[in-house]
């Protein structure tokens, strides 16, 4: 299962590689949506750097979004999934390796966000850095949560449209428990509830995706 | 169940709620603190109940028991997508008495409330389930596909319970039991609360069964029509 794993991450991270679509689309619209939050707030700062995690937060969402639907794409290329399923790979590796690497990929994007949310949104910097590892398992939690739904609707002709409907409200926990948490480093406040949410959806939806992912792509 | 318990489970739903409403609205008296606006309880929590626990319970139990191939029948599918309209039915019920509780409680039609707004999570988890059934054209996809979703929104529900402990906010706390398990209404008040619970949950099985009769009846209409068109070709073919 982990070199099943493996092998699909490496080769969804080289596919993104050559094709720099996070670069080049996912991360210029992730900057400009940050930039409009900043705008939204209206000119007076006062009340910019509390927003500043919370916004953040939407933002990864939305991008999470993009890169679940390019995820699964390069899955419904001609043949693939045929593919892979005469190649007889483990269903539980293709889906950790497909999580692993949208991981990867979003973990990337936030970084360039985080930095994007001390500038703009003036979010305390040295705090921020502290908060790094709650948002990392947030942002995995997402990529988890986002491969499965990913894989709920791929191969639709309305999976754009349905991806959204789908994961928004599975990821409405997740994005609260990680905007708390950023918060609490931040402003100050409970961690411990936040960080065990967090575990907790990173243990169900881990487990949920290696038992029933295959059950997904068997049809 | 039998047939004529089959036949009886409408009218006795519409007894008991009829009975439901005539004991909360003329028989109990007004709450000391809340007054006639504590007579929505006996309509909000088993509302509630039955949209976020006993519809969802019945639809999440048969999604596993679909997924699990033993098991594995189109009547699961079926009960899993009744019970999940009817869910839905009764969770836009929950919200509508919520925030008719709410804006002389809160002032606000709409509170930022953990349960409030964990219940219309769940509310938009449920369309998302009759989307993504939707969406499907292949009865066996749309099934599993289905059965996985409703698998995965049973995460959420945990989510729900605790959101109250854990979000802290303003949601009136228990109102049946206190934090020792002894009831915090009594007499007649006590009797109507459950009553409206055995009400409502007669009435999601009565819904359910009535939406899984009309499942069965569109499949079987659909293969009919499918054996016609397939006569009918067989019909245009000339007799060599």
């Amino acid at each position: 299962m982990i070199h099943v794993a493996a092998l699909v991450a490496r080769k969804d991270l080289r596919i993104e590689l050559r094709s720099r679509v996070l670069a080049w689309q996912v991360l210029p619209f992730g900057v400009m949506a940050l930039l409009l939050c900043g705008l939204a707030l209206g000119p007076n700062p006062a009340g910019r750097s509390h927003a500043g995690p919370g916004l953040f937060y939407i933002v990864v969402t939305l991008m999470a979004l993009l890169m679940i639907n390019r995820s699964q794409a390069i899955e419904s290329s001609r043949g693939t999934k045929d593919s892979v399923a005469t190649l007889g790979l483990d269903p539980a590796g293709v889906f950790l390796g497909k999580a692993a690497a949208l991981t990867v990929e979003m973990w990337l994007a936030s970084a360039v966000l985080l930095t994007g949310t001390v500038l703009f949104l003036h979010v305390d910097q040295a705090r921020t850095l502290v908060a790094i590892p709650s948002i990392a398992a947030s942002v995995a939690a997402l990529s988890l949560a986002g491969t499965l739904y990913g894989a709920l609707t791929s191969s639709q002709n309305s999976s754009l449209t349905l991806l959204p409907v789908l994961a928004l409200p599975a990821f409405a926990p997740l994005l609260i428990a990680g905007e708390r948490a950023y918060s609490a480093v931040v402003y100050g406040g409970e961690l411990k509830v936040w960080w065990s949410l967090l575990v907790i959806s990173l243990i169900a939806y881990s487990s949920v995706g290696v038992l029933l992912y295959g059950v997904m792509e068997e049809s | 169940m039998n047939e004529l318990g089959r036949r009886a489970l409408g009218p006795l739903s519409l007894i008991l709620l009829v009975s439901t409403f005539w004991l909360g609205y003329f028989v109990t008296p007004p709450d000391q603190v809340q007054g006639d606006l504590a007579r929505l309880l006996y309509i909000h929590p088993a509302v509630a109940w039955v949209a976020l626990y006993v519809s969802f319970g019945t639809a999440a139990i048969a999604s596993a028991m679909y997924l699990w191939p033993r098991t594995r029948s189109e009547s699961l599918d079926r009960i899993a997508h009744s019970a999940m309209e009817v869910s839905v039915f009764f969770i836009a019920i929950t919200l509508i008495t919520g925030s008719i509780w709410g804006r002389p409680t809160w002032g606000v039609w709409w509170a930022w409330d953990a349960r409030l707004t964990s219940s219309a999570i769940f509310g938009v988890f449920g369309l998302g389930y009759l989307a993504l059934r939707r969406a499907n054209e292949d009865r066996e996809i749309r099934a599993r596909r289905s059965a996985v979703f409703c698998i995965l929104t049973a995460i959420n529900v945990p989510i729900i319970h605790f959101s109250v402990i854990w979000w802290k906010t303003l949601h009136q706390g228990a109102s049946v039991f206190t934090s020792n398990r002894t009831l915090k209404v009594h007499g007649s008040m006590a009797f109507t609360l459950l009553l409206s619970f055995v009400a409502f949950t007669l009435t999601f099985f009565w819904f359910l069964r009535t939406r899984y009769r009309i499942e069965v009846a569109k499949d079987r209409q659909g293969h009919q029509k499918l054996v016609a068109s397939i006569e009918q070709r067989r019909n245009e073919v000339p007799a060599t």
